[in-house]
């Protein structure tokens, strides 16, 4: 008793600690539970190290200006070597730096297409699944629609309705992944909203809106967050796809799918050019991967303690 | 019996000991998490593996060790004679076969017997348990029956391949008293008709008082005090067992009803000594150091407590410096130094006694 | 005045399927379900599964749309009202559930949790909403130190505390307490009970009791209402009910709680069978399938909840109809496992047996 009302007085610092005991606790728990998963820990290494690649590419490549687009006509195709570690592609670019440029792209458009995944899917599917009844039909026989189609090829027919561009593609992309997340938080949000201290609250007199927002959303975030990990990967996949096939990123945008394209009619005299690139779509992937398992086993409300 | 946790090593189970004789229920009671599923589980060898570990002591069932027999003889043993029903009939039933299915599975498993035969032994089960042993029964699934019908199905397939001793582990918990006490008359004619001993898991102090013939009371992972019902209910000695009997609610009004001070204590760090000293009113100096020892307080009513001990005259210290099981302060709990091995005998017609032993 | 005067309530459920969401059965949960309770005092409403006492008690409450019938709350008709007004006239009752953890938000802290109904008027903030706060927890027996805790770092009799304590932040005149003990050990029971009790007095609180547990139904409540497929056939002073039941379900009911005497020890099963579906509900009285006393009456005619011998009762049974043997099992079952007299026992020459201990009367 009185170290709380010491530490309320003693700093701001304190206080917050104090307040925050108990989650501060259990994330030093899920923190401990996390590193001791091998395999996550990698995962995590590979998700950082590329994270600081794509900020510092500038900084790091070798050639920061071929890294951006800038050819090198006399120094075409060549193999690996000391100065070119990857070698070099068809414009005699060093393919190092533009995997390192490369980064940026599915780092920024994943970021961006979960942001908008988020935003659409989760209010939606928290009302539909609160609410019930002509709310819920409604929002889910539009999600039925988005989902009759399968989503790669949905999104092509959007970008290319929309003109090929990364811009377009991150759209295209939040325009056929929200379902999911709508149908996910709907099915918490059914099993919540008949929870006792829903219902608690309910008769306290709290505004519907507080009951979505402070009981059912925090409530459902768990597995919404499990399947973010996982989807990440799957958005780095299509847009990669998508730049592959000329629908993204436009020469000389260094973007990975875009690159295993370009390599693609050298593949048997240059295989570097694909190779690399493929490799850096593999291991950012598998990396998110390998971090969503793990995040899994420690939000998964069964699998707690 | 310990268990390994993230947070540390659980200390489940702290000596206890237990006999179950031929024809005879036993109650387990005791309140949430003093070890006595623990003890219910690791007699049919139901305990995670890994992480949960017995570190000493020994199950005797007719004379042979369950902890030491190969797992393929255990295998064989669980479902055949030693069975067990649980709280929840819903979900220890699997919803996509009918009640044929489930239970003829369990015998064709166990004995080698004809798709027809079996089926006839499942509606002779079905009929022990009060069930009609009709087709449309046979060819329901679980979701279609009531509680209660789910129970006696599971007590069907316990019993179906002439189980000996049935571990019930709190089987009425999640019935209505109407049905909870059919459930109970049920238990008491398995045992009387069919012979079955029974080891009945419970936290409400009346289903252990109109069924069992003895009750062991359970307390932070020990058995405190182990008799017969009345003696044990009606003349309780240990402080545990009268404190948990003054808080039934039966004929008080809330003014009269009694609490026990403190809470249960944590098993990864238990108190030393008693682990019922931190709570108990007779605390002793003795008690937070030492653990007690069973000794027989009446005859064949058991308990473990310093407290007790120094009323009855026999002195507190007698019996501190012996192991569980010798001294002078008498041979706790395993009272049948002869218990019969039976090879082969039926559990039904084998003369047994039903040790489960724990150290 | 009584504080909560209900008449005639009648909830059905339509289960609906289907793209139309046509109604293809109605679920018969509560029907014509009358009590009323007076302030300070405790009324039980008593019932297995399925008899409609949550339905009840969440009519009430207002999770549910009744299809009629009037819950009077403090003298003002609830479902007359408006649901703006509905609001604000039910400030005055809360509610505890059975679960002790499922009722607390697991994300939210002690502090937030009982916080929150006091926010919702946004009455009180800052300094004075944590003053509040801990003063509600202390009347519940928590301190300071579980501020800042979460529910799962509680044991269950706590989180009950917890649950009580927000309850009890908007100073509501009627609890509906929703099986408030069966989740918990018979050693934390006591005093969850112990604590309500002491609460009812101090605050003068009427208490709507929801239990199956007829042994703490009797400890706690003044008046009791037996509920059997959503209509109460049995309802009265506790002493009453408890003493001379004359309802057969209540006599059944009475006489399969398991005696904690084990000289006491029930002959059978005072009920066979299971509760009907209450989608279709057996005709006449509701209890006749399993009723021992059945008449060529029983299943023709619906028994009228009426008053006499000092209850309100709904059955067809004359009234001078010989029970008496049913109401000793019934009695029987409530005995108590009264640890024996201690001098008598300590009298008793028996071998080895040793000089009962004297125990404190208090615990």
């Amino acid at each position: 008793m009185m170290d709380t009302t010491v530490a309320v007085r003693t700093s701001r610092f304190a206080d917050w600690r104090a307040r925050h005991q108990s989650g501060i606790e259990e994330a030093r728990h899920n923190l401990h539970v996390f590193l001791r998963d091998k395999l996550a820990v990698a995962g995590l290494i590979v998700i950082v190290a590329t994270v600081v690649v794509a900020v510092f590419a500038a900084y790091l490549a070798p050639y920061p200006e071929q890294g951006r687009g800038d050819s090198d006509m006399a120094n075409r195709l060549q193999p690996p070597s000391a100065e070119n570690i990857m070698g070099t592609d068809q414009q005699g670019r060093d393919v190092l730096s533009r995997v390192m440029f490369g980064a940026r792209i599915p780092l920024v458009i994943s970021v961006v297409v979960t942001a908008g995944v988020l935003l659409v899917g989760v209010p939606l599917g928290g009302i539909a699944g609160y609410f019930g009844g002509w709310i819920d039909e409604a929002v889910m026989r539009i999600t039925d629609i988005f989902l009759a189609f399968p989503a790669l090829v949905f999104a092509m027919a959007l970008v290319a309705f929309l003109g090929a561009s990364l811009r377009n593609v991150a759209l295209a992309l939040v325009i056929t992944w929200w379902p999911w997340y709508a149908r996910l938080v709907r099915g918490m949000a059914i099993s919540l909203r008949e929870r006792p201290y829903v219902l608690a609250a309910k008769t306290m007199g709290v505004s519907h809106f507080t009951i979505i927002r402070r009981h059912i959303l925090p409530n459902a975030f768990g597995p919404v967050i499990v399947q973010m990990t996982v989807d990440v990967g799957a958005v780095i996949l299509e847009v990669a796809a998508l730049s592959f096939i000329g629908l993204g990123a436009k020469p000389p945008t260094p973007e990975w799918g875009l690159m295993i394209s370009e390599g693609r009619q050298y593949i048997l005299s240059a295989w570097w050019l694909s190779t690399f690139a493929g490799i850096a779509v593999f291991g950012l992937v598998l990396a998110y991967n390998l971090v969503g398992d793990a995040l899994r086993d420690i939000l998964d409300p069964r699998l707690k303690r | 019996m310990e268990f390994r946790s993230l947070r540390g090593v659980v200390k489940a189970l702290n000596g206890v000991y237990l006999t179950v004789h031929e024809r005879e229920i036993v109650g387990l009671v005791g309140e949430s998490g003093c070890g006595k599923t623990v003890t219910g589980y690791s007699v049919l060898g139901l305990l995670p593996k890994p992480q949960a570990q017995v570190t000493s002591g020994r199950i005797l069932f007719k004379g042979d060790d369950l902890l030491a027999k190969p797992q393929q003889e255990m295998r064989a043993l669980k479902g055949k004679v030693i069975s067990m029903v649980f709280q929840d009939p819903l979900a220890s039933l699997n919803p996509v076969f009918t009640v044929g299915e489930q239970i003829s599975r369990v015998v064709r498993v166990h004995h080698d017997l004809e798709k027809k035969a079996a089926l006839e032994a499942v509606r002779t089960a079905l009929q022990a348990t009060g069930l009609p042993p009709t087709d449309a029964l046979l060819k329901s699934y679980p979701h279609q029956l009531s509680g209660g019908m789910r129970q006696r199905v599971c007590m069907a397939m316990a019993i179906s391949c002439g189980a000996g001793l049935l571990v019930a582990d709190e089987p009425t918990t999640a019935l209505d008293v109407t049905i909870q006490m059919q459930i109970l008359k049920l238990l008491l004619r398995l045992r009387d008709e069919l012979g079955v001993s029974q080891i009945l898991i419970t936290h409400n102090v009346g289903v252990a008082a109109q069924t069992c013939d003895r009750i062991a009371v359970m307390y932070a992972g020990n058995v405190v005090e182990e008799g017969p019902t009345a003696d044990v209910l009606k003349r309780p000695r240990h402080p545990y067992t009268l404190a948990l009997i003054e808080c039934l609610p039966q004929g008080k009004s809330a003014e009269q009803l009694k609490t026990i001070p403190g809470a249960v204590p944590d098993l990864i760090d238990p108190p030393a000594g008693c682990r019922f000293h931190e709570r108990c009113a007779h605390v002793r100096d003795i008690c937070r150091d030492t653990m007690p020892t069973p000794f027989e307080v009446a005859r064949d009513h058991w308990t473990a407590c310093h407290w007790v001990q120094e009323k009855s005259g026999r002195g507190v210290g007698v019996t501190t410096g012996h192991e569980p099981g010798v001294g002078a302060a008498g041979v706790p709990f395993n009272r049948d130094p002869g218990i019969e091995h039976t090879a082969g005998g039926g559990p039904a017609t084998g003369e047994s006694g039903d040790d489960i032993r724990r150290e | 005045m009584s504080l909560l005067e209900v008449e005639d309530l009648t909830v059905h459920f339509k289960i609906r399927r289907g793209l139309t969401r046509k109604s293809i059965d109605t679920v018969h949960a509560a029907d014509e379900v009358s009590f009323s309770l007076e302030r300070g005092t405790t009324l039980a409403l008593v019932g297995e599964s399925g008899s409609g006492k949550t339905t009840v008690a969440h009519a009430i409450l207002g999770l549910n749309k009744p299809q009629k019938g009037s819950i009077v709350f403090a003298g003002r008709d609830l479902l007359a009202l408006s649901r703006g007004t509905q609001r604000t006239a039910r400030r005055g009752m809360q509610v505890v559930f059975q679960d002790p953890y499922s009722s607390l938000n697991p994300r939210m802290t002690v502090h937030d949790l009982v916080a929150e109904p006091l926010r919702v008027g946004s009455e009180i903030s800052g300094d004075a909403l944590r003053e509040r706060v801990v003063e509600l927890l202390e009347m519940v027996g928590l301190g300071t130190q579980h501020l800042w805790r979460r529910p799962h770092e509680f044991s269950g009799g706590q989180c009950q505390r917890i649950a009580i304590a927000r309850a009890l932040a908007l100073s509501p005149d009627l609890m509906v307490l929703d099986e408030p003990t069966s989740a918990l050990d018979v050693s934390v029971q006591a005093r969850i009970l112990t604590l309500l009790h002491r609460l009812q007095i101090e605050l003068t609180l009427s208490y709507l009791f929801i239990a199956h547990d007829l042994a703490v139904v009797e400890s706690v409540a003044s008046a009791v209402a037996v509920m059997y497929l959503g209509k109460i056939v049995e309802s009265g002073p506790t002493a009453t009910i408890f003493e001379d039941p004359r309802h057969p379900y209540t006599l059944a009911l009475l006489a399969s709680v398991p005696s904690p005497d084990p000289d006491r020890r029930s002959a059978g099963a005072a009920l066979s069978g299971d509760v009907p579906s209450a989608i279709d509900p057996p005709s006449g009285c509701r209890f006749h399938p399993r009723c021992k006393f059945r008449m060529d009456v029983c299943d023709q005619e619906i028994p009228p909840l009426e008053d006499r011998d000092g209850r309100r009762i709904a059955c067809h049974l004359p009234r001078d109809f010989d029970l008496s043997a049913e109401q000793e099992a019934a009695r029987a079952a409530r005995s108590t496992a009264v640890v024996e007299d201690r001098q008598r026992s300590r009298a008793r020459p028996r071998g080895d047996e040793t000089p009962v201990p004297k125990m404190p009367r208090r615990w």
